[in-house]
């Protein structure tokens, strides 16, 4: 795998997703691509309306525990707006991440989206520079 | 399972004794070869829950744990809230109330052999199916709010099905003490669209034959007839249920600190019994149960319209409905003393025996209906509650088959179109949004139901009534 990208995890009864890339915010947009190829192969899926999201940061500033926010608000767009999101731009200062994902509503027939996810859990949550440079973000989503 | 951790107490216990920070065993109900199956991340996820406050008898395993979160999946534990217990919004999982009802037809097989296929594709166009999909039912946040107190009840009120429906269903189909004001702005949002709708994953609607029966005398207590067709919906609290999971997930992990709660594992965030976040947690969760009774509710009236076309003559009885990711407050008696407890049942179905004061009439002295929900093509279950499963499992049973392989492992070794091409040489109809779906679904990603009931007959938690094959499924 290149400096960027994402790559599925091993869950008996669920999904691992896993981002990497040089920056925590490359890392969690590629995590999010891996959630949506969850559902669909991301490909199927045109960048065409963008969303705008904005998270505010813990006071301790915990990552892991962002990037939980970030996926879980993530799915609460993809649930409310009926859609799917095959591009994303992240943005993290000390108080907010700042979000914009581009896609389209959900086609049953175009995108056969094999499977809702419900949540993303703390499970073999992790977010961490794994070398200089190189940086992973990862946990668990319930579907 | 690596089974020299293990102490072996009988054919079908296991335990794996206190020590440590432990404080209390664990209990594995399951047969030689489902241990052998077991993963070990169980035994490491339910050890896990022994450390957590006020637990209390141990944490019990059911024959279809797999690894979880936090908990395993099929995990039971229960606490006693004068002995500073917890309630974790990680032991009852993100689809709140998930579960299972089952409908008599007093149709035949040859009633419907022939028309299966129109069956399908009229359940399918009725009932909304798989992501993305939306119910015809909009609720504004008064009637969102009116649902979330009154559950299955409320559906009853607004013309979905009848009053003989809320006797046959746990907690007489509304759970009481829902607080619809913990119930967040976001979750609201998420159910607004989703009324009546199935979901995906493991989620179906299945057209059944009962092709075996074990028991006659509860059989027709419980008003399940040999070779009787009958319908099967499994289904949760769809997104209002899966907000309340993560919103409460996220303010559990601070309230664990500040309890001073030391957990093994973030996923196991809880909070006292007592604690606001508790007690907010305790209300809302409430709410999903009741917004998957009323889902459960408003699916069956659907799939009553469709079968009133084809047969109008035929009577759709619901025999009961059964959720199996709660957290509820029953009475146990530990060590002969009548204790208030709060029981997490995650991926475990509540069982009460005969006599239980909680069962409507017609149950006392049968048990409890538990039905456990085979996979797309393979049988499902319904059993009695016993008086032992009280002892045993604080009466408690499994409530399905259990992953064998993840969804990735089972993709890369079906494809979606074979399994429904192989699966109507066997005479099930399968109507699905989505091949991949299928695929991740297949009857060999799960083990076998076959062997988990029989392990829990044998273990007494609850014991064998009927067998239903499936010939039409409706697969999110």
């Amino acid at each position: 795998m290149g400096h960027c990208g994402w790559e599925h995890f091993e869950h008996k009864a669920d999904i691992g997703v896993r981002g990497f890339g040089s920056t925590p915010e490359e890392a969690f947009a590629q995590a999010a691509l891996a959630l949506t190829a969850v559902v669909t192969d991301p490909s199927r899926v045109e960048a065409r309306d963008v969303v705008e999201v904005e998270l505010e940061r813990d006071d301790d500033g915990d990552l892991e525990l962002l990037l939980v926010d970030f996926l879980n608000a993530l799915i609460y767009e993809m649930a409310v707006r009926k859609m799917l999101f095959s591009r994303y731009q992240l943005r993290l200062d000390d108080r907010r991440l700042r979000i914009c994902m581009w896609g389209e509503p959900v086609d049953s027939h175009r995108h056969e989206p094999a499977v809702e996810v419900k949540g993303a859990t703390y499970t073999e949550l992790k977010v961490a520079e794994v070398e200089p440079g190189r940086w992973l973000a990862q946990c668990v989503l319930d579907v | 399972m690596e089974k020299s951790r293990l102490e072996r107490l009988d054919e079908t216990l296991w335990s794996i004794p206190a020590k440590d920070k432990m404080r209390v065993p664990v209990l594995i109900f399951a047969d030689e070869a489902l241990i052998e199956e077991m993963d070990d991340k169980v035994a490491e996820q339910a050890v896990n829950v022994t450390t957590l406050p006020g637990i209390i008898g141990a944490c019990y395993v059911m024959p279809d744990a797999h690894w979880g979160y936090g908990f395993p999946i099929g995990g039971v534990a229960a606490f006693d809230p004068n002995k500073g217990g917890v309630i974790s919004a990680g032991g009852v999982g993100f689809d709140i109330s998930c579960g299972v009802r089952t409908l008599a037809t007093g149709l035949h097989k040859q009633d419907i052999e022939t028309l299966k296929k129109a069956l399908a594709e009229a359940l399918f166009a009725a009932v909304p199916v798989g992501v993305g999909s939306q119910g015809k039912i909009r609720l504004d946040d008064r009637e969102l709010t009116a649902m979330l107190a009154g559950g299955a009840r409320w559906a009853v009120e607004q013309g979905y099905g009848c009053l003989e429906d809320l006797e046959r269903s746990e907690e007489r189909g509304c759970m009481s003490g829902a607080d619809p004001n913990q119930v967040s702005k976001k979750a609201r949002e998420r159910q607004r669209r989703e009324m009546g709708t199935l979901g995906s994953g493991n989620h179906y609607l299945e057209i059944q034959e009962v092709d075996q029966i074990y028991d006659a005398g509860v059989a027709e207590v419980f008003g399940l007839k040999p070779a009787e067709i009958v319908v099967t919906i499994h289904c949760g609290s769809r997104g209002l249920g899966h907000q309340i999971g993560s919103e409460f997930l996220k303010k559990m992990q601070k309230a664990a600190r500040e309890a001073g709660i030391e957990l093994p594992d973030r996923e196991l965030a809880c909070a006292p019994l007592d604690s606001p976040v508790g007690i907010s947690y305790l209300g809302a969760m409430r709410a999903a149960i009741n917004c998957a009774l009323a889902n459960r509710q408003i699916i069956t009236h659907l799939l009553r319209e469709v079968f009133a076309r084809f047969f109008p003559q035929a009577e759709l009885r619901l025999i009961y409905d059964v959720s199996h990711n709660t957290c509820k407050r029953e009475t146990h008696e530990i060590g002969g003393e009548k204790r208030e407890l709060f029981v997490h049942r995650k991926g475990a179905t509540r069982a009460f025996g005969p006599g239980h004061p909680a069962l409507p009439q017609v149950f006392k002295e049968s048990g409890q209906p538990v039905i456990i929900g085979g996979s797309m093509g393979t049988a499902s279950y319904i059993l009695a509650g016993t008086r032992e499963s009280e002892q045993k499992a604080l009466s408690s049973a499994c409530h399905g088959a259990g992953r064998r392989l993840s969804r990735r492992q089972a993709n890369n070794t079906w494809e979606g179109r074979q399994v429904i091409s192989d699966l109507e040489q066997q005479g099930v109809v399968v109507r699905s949004p989505s091949f991949r779906g299928v695929a991740e679904e297949a009857p060999g990603a799960y083990k076998d139901v076959d062997t988990v009931v029989r392990a829990a007959d044998k273990a007494g938690l609850a014991r064998l009534v009927a067998r239903l094959r499936p010939l039409v499924c409706i697969k999110g």
